[in-house]
């Protein structure tokens, strides 16, 4: 669960990118968050996973406040959420497998649950075979679909995307989706920012818009609604 | 911490040392230079000074009695001077005992002093020991001025001397040793600070995953850590055999029955403690500094 009450981030070169936001996003939720380039989209995600600190209000993220908690406890919170980029963000020197074993060696898992968990999640984007590969061996899509991996296989109860399918072709894209699909079908509540009209008015999920830093609509079973 | 991380960070210190060489083997250069140097200063200032405390509880007046003086008037000056406040013992030696003594001093070379026993050119004399060193001077004073008194003679100048020595060694060699350290911690930190951009982006994707900063931090200690051990090994190992080459050399030759050095053992492995000691902390003071900046979200 994710709530917003009237937040504020002004960048310190005096950018307001939001003015007085106020969401509450459910458990199990699908919502893409749609706008015009610049209008606050991706300041918004990164509030979620304090990436930026709001300038004003409160941002309650599952049991923390987000707005409001201590340098060492974020990363307490970045492990609740999962976090996926139109740029993949793979580290080009490790395999699939490392790059996806990475996330739980790095929170300290369990040596011995690690490599079934990664195997696990590599066969639900079905990836399982090239696990041995390196992200410069594989295409765009499949390297998205590791990314999707990486962020789930630590079962965070969120995943945040910013403008996943940027770099993708649609095809390709509609298979990304239909992953998130699957996720949120599992009770994973999905925030993701994009600018695929296709795909929004397609699946008839909640829409908010956001315009010049303000929420401008919140549907349930949104549309796109730019002609971009 | 679970024992697989420690490993972990242990291997990933190393990779970053064996992928950076040449920064690495500066960083390790320079702490190794740093650490000579300082050894060299340590081992030398603390033998002045163990030095100069020997020679400083040696110190005695020697009181040197006018042919004039005779048995008697001798024994009475010897009770005057030990009425004095702060004087701990008289001691008369006749001038044919202060021959034998002096031939002892001179060792082989003594034999020619060899048949001036008939004609003895010493005069008898006192050796007076004070209570504290520091106090010869006014004792000396004040035995200078009583009667039969010819001449005196004490160990001051070699004391202050030394001591002079002892505090220059200390000021210059500090100074030099704060500058050096900082060169070498600076050194270290830049070697971290390239292994840090070369790993910005799995920085960025551990901390996106919820690493806690000290998993972060771990392998850049560990690096600057064997930075730092690594270059005092050398400066350690050269210490510790050259002193025992010199200590043993100069043990038995003469200087050695004026100026006692300290022995090497525990002494050299006390020194090499405190330079393994130093080079961990440039090491790992270096590296923390420099990642630091790069921890702040
Ligand atoms: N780090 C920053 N410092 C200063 N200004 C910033 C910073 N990041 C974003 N901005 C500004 O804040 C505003 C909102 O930016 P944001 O990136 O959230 O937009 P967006 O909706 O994601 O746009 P796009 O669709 O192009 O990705 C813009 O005016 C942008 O220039
Ligand atoms: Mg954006």
């Amino acid at each position: 669960m994710i709530e917003m009450y009237d937040v504020w981030k002004t960048y310190p070169n005096g950018t307001n990118a939001l003015k007085g936001i106020n969401v509450k996003i459910n458990k199990g939720d699908f919502v893409f968050v749609v706008g015009p380039s610049g209008a606050g989209k991706s300041t918004f995600i990164k509030l979620m996973y304090r990436e930026e600190k709001p300038t004003k209000g409160q941002i309650f993220l599952n049991s923390f406040n987000v707005s409001r908690i201590k340098e060492r406890q974020i990363p307490a919170v970045r492990r609740s959420i999962g976090v996926i980029f139109q740029d993949f963000k793979l580290l080009p020197n490790l395999t699939v497998f490392e790059n996806v074993a990475f996330a739980m060696e790095v929170i300290e898992s369990n040596k011995k649950e690690i490599k079934p968990r990664v195997m696990e999640v590599l066969g639900l984007v079905k990836l399982k075979h090239k696990a041995k590969m390196l992200p410069s061996e594989l295409s765009g899509g499949e390297q998205q679909r590791i990314a999707l991996a990486r962020a789930i296989v630590n079962n965070p109860g969120i995943i945040i995307a910013d403008e996943p399918t940027g770099n993708l072709d649609p095809d390709t894209s509609w298979e990304i989706m239909k992953l998130f699909d699957e996720i949120n079908l599992s009770g994973t509540t999905v925030v993701m920012a994009t600018h695929n009209r296709e795909i929004v008015n397609s699946m008839r999920r909640r829409v908010i818009a956001i315009e010049a830093g303000e929420i401008a609509r919140d549907e349930q079973r949104g549309e796109y609604g730019y002609e971009d | 911490m679970k024992i697989n991380t420690l490993g972990r960070h242990i291997r990933e210190g190393l990779k970053n040392l064996a992928r950076n060489g040449w920064m690495t083997f500066a960083s390790i250069s320079s702490v190794t230079i740093t650490l000579l140097i300082l050894g060299v200063f340590l081992l030398l200032a603390l033998n002045v000074n163990h030095m100069a405390k020997t020679v400083e509880n040696q110190v005695e007046i020697r009181v040197f009695l006018d042919i004039t003086a005779d048995q008697a008037s001798a024994s009475a000056l010897e009770k005057k001077i030990e009425a004095l406040p702060d004087v701990e013992s008289v001691v008369y030696v006749p001038k044919d005992q202060g021959l034998i003594d002096l031939k002892e001093q001179m060792g082989e070379n003594g034999q020619f002093l060899n048949g001036l026993e008939d004609e003895n050119p010493l005069p008898d004399a006192l050796t007076v020991k004070t209570k504290q060193p520091q106090s010869v001077s006014t004792v000396a004073e004040k035995i200078g001025s009583m009667e039969l008194v010819d001449e005196l003679d004490y160990g001051a100048e070699t004391v202050n001397q030394l001591f002079t020595w002892t505090k220059m060694m200390r000021n210059v060699g500090f100074v030099f040793i704060i500058g050096l350290a900082f060169t070498a911690m600076f050194l270290i930190a830049n070697t971290i600070k390239l292994t840090i951009v070369a790993r910005r982006r799995e920085i960025e994707i551990m901390k996106l995953v919820g690493a806690t900063n000290w998993f972060i931090r771990w392998p850049f200690f560990v690096e600057g850590l064997v930075m730092g051990v690594m270059g005092a090994v050398i400066p350690v190992a050269i210490l510790t055999t050259g002193y025992y080459y010199l200590y043993n050399n100069l043990h038995s030759s003469l200087y050695a029955q004026m100026f006692e050095i300290l022995p090497t053992n525990p002494f050299v492995f006390q020194v090499g403690g405190i330079l393994l000691g130093i080079g961990a902390f440039i090491g790992i003071w270096g590296s923390m500094i420099s990642v630091r900046k790069f921890l702040r979200v």
